[in-house]
């Protein structure tokens, strides 16, 4: 049986570990919008956001191999950044022999520095709190509580439906065969066909043994997660710093007559 | 005294129209261990879903210690009748084994403190405390069937109900299982056709058969009883004789 999935986070007794699901999640999303509503000029105010997610870091004992191991997924997105600059439109500069758009540019930094601060901070709130934690903080925040369900049971029955995917495929291998081309497809599709219907069928038992243990329609409060004010407190260093920064720079800009 | 549990009469015809419950009775007193045996397809798993009510009987009546099964009473039977299913995947579905076992008395109002005390009790009588924060899917099956029995007894259930508990367990977890079965203060009903394993844990059994309690006495009159086993389709494994 694998844990694969589990593998963002990774267990310690840190300030950051300690603080509650919830006030993570809202820190997160906070700093995230701050971020967002940076004007892509201010460069200083970007370097000191990503000083800022160093400092949780390091608060969290979070190796910075580990961060950067896991901003591959950021990839799809630095690739479609890297495009625009030469498919991009309006003013040309040239770099190094290239002829690249001017707004191109911008619009490329503007999303690889708010991507890349909005994923690290991610990294590192899903480094810190454990999945199901992050799910009971995200039904803390009222999030609708379907979907908090849903994903919850796909935490706990991934594991399980995927070894009995593992199963399906040995045992069509061990009647020799193997999907090698296209025309293997309707094989494999039934196989996920059949798939379906077994994981439908284990939902409905999932439901009676729900049923048996007086389940009525909303997952019970078993943790008492309520943070102290202290801990929202803590919680809130991060986007505060991050927001004290944003309106701290528009105002001297103001005062000093910059657009 | 109240029976632990009495069922009289009952009938079910599922909505296809296939009947499969033609008229049982039983009665099982407090703290009895009773095996229920029969073939598959005699309706054993159809009888276990009325006790608890998932199923409504189409004729008779269910009664747990003394409340009948009704729609007004579901909660109350649900807490008294501690289904125990065969598959531990389904039944234990929370994150990690604290979650799980707490999920039933969570949802009888126990919160805090107490709750995590009838957590603790449940697992410990099961012999499974030192896994409580690990995630379900990391068990073994034995240990998981165990967990799934510490569910069940969080609530602490008038009569506990185990559909299967041997199958799919090696020697050593089946052995260990019932050394537990036997320490537990508490009714028990155990659906199986492991007849060693009814012979071991429980004094008498039940034979269902063809919709109907065939056969009601000692299990080890019973198990003696190679023309009735016969009739119903059982029969003892390879070299097995009643000792």
């Amino acid at each position: 049986m694998s844990a694969g999935h589990h593998q963002l986070y990774r267990a310690g007794d840190t300030p950051v570990h300690r603080l509650p699901p919830q006030c993570k999640l809202a820190a997160v999303a906070v700093f995230a919008l701050v971020v967002v509503a940076t004007p892509r000029e201010w460069f200083a105010a970007f370097g000191a956001y990503a000083l800022l997610l160093a400092g949780v870091a390091v608060t969290a004992r979070v190796p910075a191999g580990s961060v950067l191991r896991r901003m591959v997924i950021e990839i799809p997105f630095v690739l479609f950044a890297l495009a625009i600059p030469f498919i991009g439109t309006g003013e040309r500069v040239q770099v190094a022999g290239l002829s690249l758009s001017l707004p191109g540019l911008w619009a490329a930094w503007n999303i690889l520095a708010k991507a890349t601060l909005g994923v690290v901070a991610s990294i590192l709130l899903a480094a810190t709190t454990e999945p199901r934690m992050l799910l009971l903080g995200a039904r803390r925040l009222r999030l609708p509580p379907m979907l908090v369900q849903i994903a919850m049971f796909m935490l706990r029955y991934m594991d399980v439906i995927l070894e009995e995917m593992r199963r399906m495929r040995v045992a069509r291998e061990s009647r020799g065969f193997t999907a090698r081309d296209a025309r293997h497809i309707p094989v494999v599709a039934r196989s996920a066909g059949a798939l379906f219907i077994r994981s439908y069928e284990r939902g409905e038992r999932v439901h009676l043994a729900m049923l048996s243990r007086g389940y009525t329609g909303s997952m019970p409060v078993i943790q008492d997660l309520t943070p102290s004010a202290g801990q929202w407190l803590l919680a809130g260093t991060l986007p505060g710093a991050a927001l004290a920064l944003l309106l701290g720079t528009w105002g001297l800009r103001a005062m000093w007559g910059m657009s | 005294m109240t029976a632990s549990l009495e069922v009289d009469r009952l009938a079910y015809a599922y909505p296809d129209g296939t009947q499969a419950l033609f008229g049982v009775d039983l009665r099982i007193e407090r703290g009895e261990r009773v095996a229920l045996l029969g073939p598959n397809g005699a309706g054993k798993t159809t009888l276990v879903m009325h006790l608890n009510g998932i199923l409504t009987a189409g004729h008779g009546t269910v009664t747990v210690a003394g409340l009948p099964v009704s729609k007004d009473s579901l909660k109350e039977i649900r807490r008294r009748v501690g289904l125990v299913f065969q598959d531990p995947d389904d039944q234990l579905f929370m994150p990690t084994v604290r979650d799980d076992v707490a999920f039933g008395p969570a949802n009888l109002g126990l919160r805090g403190e107490e709750l995590q005390q009838r957590v603790k009790d449940a697992l410990t009588r099961v012999g499974m405390l030192e896994a409580i924060d690990r995630p379900p899917h990391h068990l073994s099956f034995g240990q998981r069937r165990r967990v799934a029995v510490a569910t069940v007894l969080a609530m602490e259930p008038e009569i506990l109900v185990l559909d299967e508990p041997s199958s799919n367990l090696d020697p050593a977890s089946r052995r260990e299982l019932a050394e537990i079965l036997r320490s537990l203060d508490v009714t028990v009903l155990m659906v199986t056709h492991d007849l060693p394993y009814a012979l071991e844990l429980c004094e008498r059994s039940l034979i269902l058969s063809g919709g109907v309690i065939a056969a009601d006495g000692p299990t080890r009159t019973i198990l003696s009883d190679a023309a009735l086993l016969a009739g119903h389709r059982l029969e003892l494994p390879y070299g097995f004789t009643v000792p």
